[in-house]
């Protein structure tokens, strides 16, 4: 099989899967089906589905308007209404699709929610963004507030706090609006899938420590987590998906061949990257260039794990549902402390075989932006490694810089020459 | 001999005076000169918006709020620390710690007030890794059993490393008695907010401002004392009104507008007659249970009596009828949403509110700020041309 049918194989099968999640969302009010609106960090997919509900992510929907080249009328449109240039751009991006309509990234409408679940992980500006969002709609809404690894841990009372919530609060709420009883043995089979899934993940995002890698961990990584980290959890096409694409990976391995760009297969991997951050949207492609036409790769990132570190063990765990449900909202990266999350870097920097670390700072996300130059100082410190800075934004073409970032780039990979020379 | 006695007037501007001192001491000199009162005592330091006071207090030591450094501190390392798009606030805190400022200080707590605070938590645990540092996660989940039993555990982790520092335990009694002596403060800060609000052209809302910032530095007791003073003394002094609009401000709660945007903001026609400067020293308006099991009473308080905040989930759904229930109780003629730049919360929060004004009839204008700000020419006109227009036709501009 040749690597361009190695690599449809699993990005058809993805692109099947996400256009019948929206072929499903624009069918659910025709169908009875009922919809919960939540967020992807700490999202409880396997949740709501235990109950017939679809989740349907706000981030998701803002990241595609980014990549389909509308965000910037529905930020244009949410900056009309009121809004701040300053904020997060995500928020303003959904804001502004609701008003032209609500039409999702494959052109069909999204359904109104029947329930916002505003599961509040590692960002306050959830908080907000479903607040401004009840203003629009008549449904209830739920608090799920979920601590904060303030001290770099998970104490057994977050954990109880969580667990009461869910199971005083949410579990009654989503019986209320689905009609459906609570069943915990469906919870702990879809629960067993998403483990299953999750290994295969794991799996995948690892294989980078090859050398040369056969993935590209950030951009690459972005489709790996789609599914995962969205509305399929818990489901058999997940599984299913995880499956071919590691054994897609093997076949990359065994023949040695780098990652698939947008360029083809890499020939020559020159540079093994760490980035930290999310990535620019409106200019995806573009950006991904930047790196790979310098036969720059991204071995490991923290972006593909704000939905869930398992690569550091976490697995979703039938025999301890509600727990376990817990600790995932509680460990995504951005609810983790900045030791942690620079601990986390430097590990990545290490186990991966990088050269450098770069930081791309999203204007949009205080989250994950505010106090980055920290952890680029700290970095250097302690790896030696070249670290580099690079400004953009998740969904504004406004904060997209080309020149600027290729530039900074170039001196970049500068820098990692001058290092491997001892200069 | 001859005796001098100072007048009213005399001994007002000489408080004033001192709460300007204690307000401009970005080294908090006044803090480390408590500590050098007595041997072994600690300070610490909590960061906006809300710390529960009370349980430092128990605990022996001293509770110091942090506000950034507004216009008065030059930023030299602080900027390196974040990017242009973060608001001043984080930059002017790591200044003061990184400088030195802050040492007297021997822990910090950090609300979870937002992203950016909460970052800034764990960037201290980087700088100082000997200190103790604790993000403070307040409850977004207002039910008892759920939010209230987190809270708990919250404040009696903080009552337990507070302890270790001090050597002084937090028992209930103690518990009670700082909760009587914070309630004492509270009553003293009603009397003001009520007084400014009666009589704005008495109490101006930069000396209003000086004394709640004072709050944030000064034993409780001392700053109790200090109110009471300086409402007898305000009450005895005969000042000028001026034609004035009543104006209410909210978005002022984290980032603090500098002093002298305050003074810009009477001078172009507003008397300030309510706002949200200073949030946290008094989140929680009326006394608090006295009785009770203190730890319950305090989570309690904070479930259920705290004031409506951009930084706290708005359960209830009132936060529009509150802010217009707070425009009529102050009479305010029209409400300033004034909001740090960058600002997350704040900004979010403005269209929500903006809506439910509009509704209301009521006239609102907007602005944004930093901390160091150092032109009012354009806040100036603006609240002047907002003031006239309500002057003139009591319409929105
Ligand atoms: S602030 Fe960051 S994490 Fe939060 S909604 Fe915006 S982009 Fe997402
Ligand atoms: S000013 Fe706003 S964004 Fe900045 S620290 Fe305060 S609440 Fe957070």
């Amino acid at each position: 099989m040749s690597t361009a049918a190695i690599k449809d194989a699993s990005m058809e099968q993805q692109k099947a899967l996400m256009a019948g999640y929206f072929d499903a969302l624009a069918t659910a009010p025709e169908r009875g089906q009922k919809c919960v609106y939540t967020f992807v960090p700490g999202n409880l997919t396997e949740l709501i589905r235990s109950f017939d509900l679809l989740p349907v992510l706000p981030e998701i929907n803002a990241l595609q308007s980014g990549m389909r080249g509308k965000s910037a009328d529905y930020i244009g449109l949410a900056e009309r209404g009121g809004h701040s240039e300053d904020v997060c751009t995500y928020v303003k991006c959904d804001i502004g699709m609701l008003k032209s309509g609500n039409i999702g990234p494959t052109g069909k409408p999204l359904p109104k929610p029947d329930l916002l679940l505003l599961s509040y992980t590692g960002c306050f500006t959830f908080l907000k963004w479903f607040e401004l969002l009840r203003e629009e709609y008549d449904c209830p809404i739920m608090m799920l507030h979920i601590p904060y690894q303030g001290d770099g841990e998970i104490t057994p009372e977050m954990r109880d706090y969580v667990v009461r919530q869910i199971k005083d609060e949410l579990i009654p709420q989503l019986e209320r609006i689905s009609g459906v009883k609570y069943d915990e043995d469906r919870l702990r089979q879809a629960l067993a899938l998403s483990s299953k899934a999750e290994d295969d993940l794991v799996w995948t995002l690892e294989s980078a420590k090859h050398v040369p890698s056969p993935i590209d961990a950030y951009f690459g990584g972005v489709y790996y987590i789609g599914p995962i980290f969205t509305a399929f959890r818990g489901t058999q096409d997940a599984v299913d998906y995880y499956r071919l694409l590691r054994s897609e990976v093997q076949g990359r391995i065994d023949q040695k061949l780098g990652p698939v760009t947008p360029d083809g297969v890499l020939e020559k991997e020159r540079y093994r990257l760490v980035v930290e951050g999310p990535p620019n949207w409106t200019s995806f492609r573009e950006f991904w260039k930047m790196f790979s036409c310098e036969g720059a790769v991204v071995v490991a990132s923290t972006y593909t794990k704000v939905g869930g570190l398992y690569d550091r063990g976490f697995r979703h765990d039938p025999d301890h549902p509600l727990e376990s449900l817990a600790d995932y909202c509680m460990g995504c990266y951005t609810n983790l402390n900045f030791p942690r999350r620079i601990e986390l870097l430097e590990s990545y920097i290490n186990e991966y075989q990088a050269d450098g670390f770069l930081i791309n700072s999203v204007k949009s996300c205080n989250s994950f932006s505010a106090g980055q130059l920290m952890i680029l100082r700290e970095l250097e410190r302690r790896t030696g490694r070249a670290g580099g800075f690079i400004e953009s934004d998740l969904v504004d073409p406004r904060y997209f810089s080309a020149a600027n970032i290729k530039n900074r780039l170039e001196s970049y990979f500068q820098m990692i020459e001058a290092k491997r020379l001892g200069v | 001999m001859m005796t001098t006695e100072i007048s009213p007037d005399g001994q007002l501007a000489a408080l004033v005076a001192d709460a300007q001192r204690l307000y401009e001491d970005l080294a908090f000199g006044s803090v480390r000169a408590w500590k050098d009162g007595a041997q072994g005592r600690r300070a610490i330091g909590f960061l906006p918006i809300y710390a529960p006071r009370e349980i430092i207090h128990a605990c022996g030591a001293l509770p110091v709020g942090i506000m950034g450094g507004s216009d008065r501190l030059e930023i030299v390392r602080g900027d390196s620390y974040f990017q242009s798009y973060i608001c001043h606030l984080p930059r002017s805190v790591v200044e003061l710690a990184v400088s030195g400022r802050l040492d007297a200080l021997d822990g910090f707590l950090f609300p979870s007030t937002c992203d950016v605070i909460r970052n800034l938590s764990g960037m201290f645990k980087v700088l100082f890794p000997d200190k103790y540092i604790h993000y403070l996660d307040l409850p977004q989940n207002f039910v008892a059993g759920q939010g209230g039993r987190f809270y708990r555990s919250e404040l009696q982790s903080i009552a337990r490393a507070v302890g270790a520092l001090t050597g002084i335990e937090a028992t209930p009694e103690r518990l009670r008695h700082s909760i009587r002596a914070y309630n004492d403060n509270r009553r003293v800060l009603q009397q003001l907010w009520q007084l400014r609000c009666d009589a704005p052209s008495q109490v101006s809302t930069a000396e209003y401002y000086l004394l709640l910032r004072a709050g944030y530095v000064v034993p409780v007791e001392e700053h109790t004392r200090m109110v009471e003073r300086y409402l007898s003394l305000v009450g005895s002094v005969e000042r000028r009104a001026v034609d004035n609009i009543r104006v209410l401000v909210r978005g002022a709660f984290c980032e603090q507008p500098p002093l002298a945007l305050l003074r810009t903001l009477e001078r172009a026609g507003c008397y300030v007659v309510d706002d949200d400067f200073v949030q946290g020293i008094r989140l929680i308006p009326e006394p608090i249970d006295e009785s009770g099991d203190p730890f319950d009473a305090l989570a309690h308080a904070f479930l259920h009596r705290s004031l409506p905040c951009a930084v706290k989930y708005d359960a209830k759904r009132t936060k529009a009828a509150d802010l217009v229930d707070a425009c009529k109780r102050a009479q305010a003629d029209g409400v300033i949403l004034m909001a740090p730049s960058f600002c997350d919360p704040a900004l979010l929060d403005q269209p929500m509110l903006q809506k439910a004004l509009e509704e209301a009839g009521i006239p609102f204008t907007t602005f944004k700020y930093s901390e160091d700000t150092g032109q009012f020419q354009v806040i100036r006109e603006q609240a002047g041309t907002f003031a006239d227009a309500i002057k003139l036709w009591g319409a929105t501009i």
